[in-house]
């Protein structure tokens, strides 16, 4: 239904905010009287507190307070689950979160151990160095394999036990697809991912008023409504005294999802206890340690085949690294665990999931959730069969793939909504073709290929399918009115951190009304305007929060044409809405700002039962999410002396359902697209063996720059999800998603004559030396 | 990420800089382009109590000819100020090719030569080209000035010969002989970061085109720039086969280097990448000389 507004590429209604550098952004919250507040973080991976001497930090001149564990009294809390376990049969999950400061032992380098509170951020920076942590070292544990061996140090010591997690779900009979394989291959794929590196780390600013009885807090969060519900009940306050504002946000990728962070739990209590307004604005260096990581996981993954290539059955256990405590409870985990089935038909799978703590960063999500990972697996498998059954790899992909008419597919697997995965829609052959089409994959192989290896080059290409499940439950909302002033006006629970929210909810809601993009004010994140939703997570904004703002704007639709109606004396079916008016057939024509000025009289008497003005509010809650898919594609050119690989070609075939604007999803999709870059080549969070992160600068935590993302060519194909009106699908992760496994099978094809077999992400140009090492030792036997 | 207090000294005059040199020894720190200094100084790993800032000393910022037909560089010259220099370009041609390597133009905009050979980072471009260039520093205190060899100025990680009370004022780079050709090259995990490992290349032929001399200078591969003794002893008096320089190159990444590891490459492959940069430049800089 590409309409006026909708599906229209509709330039940014908040650029010009942006580009001005008009926007408020957490940091530019000054307030009369404001202190600042630094905290005090663990140097050591694993240690016992024996004691913590804050004297002289307290005799500082500027220093208001310093506070350990003990001085929050009852307020010191484990921070709430976030998200349960699945119900799957005989599972085990041990519950571990975070808390607002160490308390007889840090488990993590970067863990809050003592907060500062001073006249200026400066202040309480020097004011740290006079604090005195007596701290007893601890072995640390630090992989995931060895974390799980009897005699290993262990993490929270009551458990008894380093495994945080165990889920095993199974779909058909694997054992008996196994045993009628002509083909069956196993090995054992390593995968890390990074952190978000979002440009603006946290931060927050509370300010608790006193005279008002009113606390004002400035976030960074991307689920503003449950940070201010959590919070009012933490700090004994009414909802209706508290106020949580998610100003724009310089990107948040997930980590900003997670709650609560210490800080988060801290500043408003500090602002409440003080009287004052409290600012903590996260440095770089602690976002490399403070802020949630995602983090690395094995699998030992074994594939069954018939010989013409048909998946029987894949059967997998692997180890996923959750750092040093688990709120997100198996977010990321799980949808390794149910992603790994792309989008192929697959009868059989048997996938053991074990969740580790470690003295690492939690592991929260960040864009592609652990999605990459299975991806990873599954198309790293699929490659080395096509090699081994002498199949081409894209043929190999398209006869597996589900079949159009096979949907609603059920995988049988519980997701991470808690319900089994059941795909939606898909039709994944045509994204296949057509990225075949754009990267010109016939000729690249047959001409291409063989003329520059001729001439010593080493190039390859990779191509790769993925799904992603978006725009999951459980549910948001959206308020819609028509204000007098001919403007209208749409607010919504979920947090914005650069989706484009203001543009594209304003074209759905355009699109209903009938107005100027431009003319459509909207609002995100501010519990004061609109204090029901969950938060923005899982792509799920154009999917769920656009649903009910599409809901509520045909519900406000409906209520202009009956007032309309009314004042014209003529049917609703007989009123067209056009530019901001209402029109009769016969001419005459009525603004929707008189309209909505006649919607709210102030004298005289209504019906009874009549809401006053033009406005409504919707809600959805889809039963299930929305399954995106899509096809990766690149060629890339390896120098094999210099170790270095360089992208020269990218192609992305993406099926999101309904795109609002295309502008809008190709961004994701290229910014989706640097990420997983980074995350194939660049960038990689370093631990050694005694839990101290050796990457905690941009010196050595590399992001990809301009000068090593590609451009990227877009194709889109449009497979309407049936199970929302709007027909849309997520498009937020899909970018990140399948770029390392491409990677890797593009550089593995550029190094064919080196007979290497990759299986690992990320690679590094040491990597890739040391890899080529074994490869020639293993050949020369 | 806040740097502790510290005293801030804004002198316009090279005399008046080297007196507050003298007055606060060890205590003092010069600021020249700040792109090392102060995010050493926001991580608290610098934390000098006395910050001289040397960035309103006019004086110390120019390029001039020198009579001996090479040229001399003010310690405050910013790296884009080398990089658009036509003398630079005409008289200096490897420093020429190498100043866009720094780092990014930003960085270039604010960094200094003198700050930059100050720092002593090993894996920077100018220490390895000043040596490379044979060139000299001027040093000034108050007790007067001195001229330093580039090869005795740097003494080890971040170590010059520079005293407490001393500023470097000027650098002066000799002109390359004539038969000569250069080449420097570096591989860098993005555009724009340090290097893993560097070389600068300079090959002198002789009429009947065998090598008179050669200089090979390495970076990020020691705790200073490595100059190889053993590509001359291989190469001098040879024709520059490409057995010979292969042989040059694989030599001195055995023998003159001293490479460390860190997560972004291990000791062995940055022996293995400088063998490889070290025969490329080699070979680009005979192809230059022979083309002279």
């Amino acid at each position: 239904m590409a309409g006026r507004y909708f599906g229209q590429p509709i330039r940014r209604n908040e650029d010009p905010a942006l580009l001005t550098g008009q926007a408020l952004f957490t940091d530019d919250v000054h307030l009369p009287g404001m202190v600042h507040v630094a905290f005090l973080r663990s140097d050591y991976a694993h240690a016992r507190i024996r004691s913590i001497d804050v004297s002289r930090a307290l005799e500082r001149p500027g220093v208001i307070g310093v506070y350990t564990a003990e001085d929050l009294g009852d307020y010191w809390q484990p921070g709430p689950l976030l998200v349960p376990p699945p119900p799957v049969e005989d599972i085990i999950f041990h519950q571990r979160t975070q808390v607002p400061l160490a308390k007889g032992k840090v488990r993590h380098v970067g863990e809050p151990v003592v907060m500062v509170v001073a006249e200026s951020r400066y202040i309480a920076e020097d004011a740290l160095e006079d604090i005195f942590v007596d701290y007893e070292p601890l072995p640390p544990v630090v992989d995931i394999e060895k974390a799980l061996e009897p005699d290993a140090p262990l993490v929270h010591e009551d458990l008894g036990t380093n495994l945080a997690a165990r889920v095993v779900q199974r779909k058909g009979d694997y054992e008996a697809a196994k045993a009628k394989a002509d083909v069956v291959i196993s090995r054992r794929f390593y995968y890390d991912h990074g952190l978000a590196a979002a440009m603006e780390n946290r931060g927050i600013v509370a300010h608790w008023d006193p005279k008002m009885q009113y606390m004002t807090i400035w976030d960074t969060t991307q689920a503003p409504v449950v940070i201010r519900n959590g919070l009012a009940r933490m700090l004994g306050l009414s909802e209706s005294q508290v106020r949580v504002i998610a100003p724009f946000i310089g990107g948040a990728f997930g980590p900003k999802i997670m709650m609560f962070y210490p800080e988060e739990v801290l500043i408003p209590w500090l602002s409440l206890k003080l009287k004052r307004p409290v600012k903590w604005i996260e440095d770089r260096r602690e976002n490399f340690f403070a802020t949630t990581h995602e983090r690395y996981q094995v699998h030992y993954a074994e594939i069954a085949l018939t010989r013409d290539g048909r998946i029987l059955g894949v059967k997998d256990r692997f180890y996923h690294d959750t750092g040093a405590y688990d709120p997100y409870g198996l977010t990321v985990p799980i949808n390794s665990q149910c992603t790994l089935l792309g989008p192929y038909d697959i009868p059989a799978y048997h996938s053991e999931m074990n969740v580790v703590f470690t003295n690492k960063t939690i592991v929260t999500p960040y864009r592609g959730a652990g999605r990459q990972h299975g991806v990873f697996v599954m198309e790293r498998l699929l490659d080395i069969a096509a090699k081994e059954l002498g199949i081409d790899r894209t043929e190999i992909r398209r006869r597996n793939f589900i079949p159009p008419d096979k949907f609603p597919y059920n995988n049988e697997v519980i997701y991470q909504d808690f319900v089994p995965l059941v795909y939606d829609s898909g039709n994944y052959e045509p994204a296949l073709e057509l990225a075949k089409k754009l990267i010109d994959y016939d000729r690249f192989l047959k001409e291409e290929q063989p003329r520059l290896r001729a001439e010593g080059k080493h190039v390859g290409l990779g191509i790769v399918a993925y799904v992603e499940g978006t725009g999951i439950g459980p549910y948001e909302g959206a308020r819609v009115q028509v204000e007098t002033t001919g403007k209208v006006n749409v607010a919504t629970g979920v947090g914005t951190q650069g989706q484009s929210h203001f543009t594209s909810f304003a074209q759905i809601v355009a699109e209903q009304l009938d107005v100027d993009v431009r003319n459509i004010r909207v609002v995100t994140g501010d519990t004061a305007e609109f204090h029901w939703g969950t938060g923005t997570f899982a792509s799920r904004g154009a999917v769920v929060a656009g649903n009910a703002i599409h809901a509520a704007a045909k519900k406000v639709r409906e209520k202009v044409l009956q007032k309309a109606s009314e004042e014209f004396g003529v049917p609703p079916e007989e009123l067209e809405l056009r530019n901001g008016y209402v029109y009769t057939q016969d001419g005459r024509s009525i603004s929707l700002a008189d309209l909505a000025v006649k919607a709210n009289p102030l004298r005289g008497a209504v019906k009874p039962g009549t809401e006053p003005g033009l406005e409504a509010t919707m809600y959805f809650g889809p039963e299930r999410g929305a399954t995106a898919s899509g096809v990766h594609a690149m060629i890339v050119e390896v120098d094999p002396e210099l170790m270095d690989v360089k992208i020269r070609k990218y192609v992305v075939v993406h099926d999101c359902g309904k795109v609002i604007n295309p502008l809008v999803v190709e961004g994701q999709i290229h910014g989706g697209v640097a990420q997983g870059v980074g995350n194939s080549f660049y960038e990689e969070i370093v631990y050694n063996e005694d839990g101290q992160l050796l990457t905690a600068s941009f010196m050595d935590y590399l992001l990809p720059t301009a000068m090593e993302v590609p451009p990227i060519e877009v194709g889109h194909v449009e497979t309407p999800s049936p199970w929302n009106e709007l027909g849309t699908k997520g498009a937020g992760e899909a970018g990140a998603i399948p770029t390392a496994a491409a990677f890797v099978q593009a550089v593995e094809d550029a190094l064919a004559d080196y007979d290497l077999e990759i299986l690992e992400a990320p690679l590094s140009p040491n990597r890739l030396f040391e890899l080529l090492k074994e490869a020639k030792q293993k050949k020369e036997g | 990420m806040k740097p502790p207090a510290f005293k801030y000294l804004a002198p316009t005059t090279v005399d008046e800089a080297v007196a507050y040199l003298a007055e606060y020894g060890y205590d003092a720190k010069p600021l020249a382009g700040g792109q090392s200094l102060i995010p050493t100084m926001n991580f608290r790993l610098a934390q000098p109590a006395v910050l001289v800032d040397l960035n309103r000393v006019q004086e110390l910022s120019y390029i001039r000819p020198a009579e001996d037909g090479g040229v001399l560089i003010g310690a405050m010259t910013r790296h884009v100020q080398v990089e658009r220099s036509d003398l630079v370009a005409q008289r200096l041609p490897l420093l020429h090719e190498t100043v866009p390597f720094i780092a990014h133009p930003q960085i270039r905009n604010r960094g200094t030569y003198g700050g930059s050979i100050s720092h002593a980072d090993p894996a920077a471009e100018l220490p390895a080209i000043t040596v490379a260039h044979r060139g000299r520093v001027q040093l000034r205190s108050t007790r007067g000035s001195r001229w330093v060899p580039a090869e005795e100025f740097f003494l080890g990680l971040f170590t010059t010969a520079l005293e407490p009370d001393e500023m470097v004022v000027e650098i002066a780079l000799p002109a390359l002989p004539p038969r000569t050709g250069w080449a420097f090259d570096e591989f860098s995990r993005r555009h724009g970061d340090f290097a893993l490992v560097g070389v600068a290349a300079a090959v002198t032929l002789s009429a009947q085109g065998r090598v008179d001399e050669v200089r090979l200078v390495f970076m990020g591969v020691g705790d200073r720039p490595m100059t190889s003794a053993a590509a001359p002893a291989v190469l001098v008096g040879q024709e520059p086969s490409d057995e010979a320089l292969e042989e040059a190159a694989q030599r001195a990444a055995q023998e003159d280097i001293d490479p460390f590891g860190d997560v972004h490459a291990s000791a062995a492959f940055r022996r293995h990448l400088a063998s490889v940069l070290a025969k490329r430049v080699l070979t680009r800089a005979v192809e230059r000389a022979q083309a002279r």
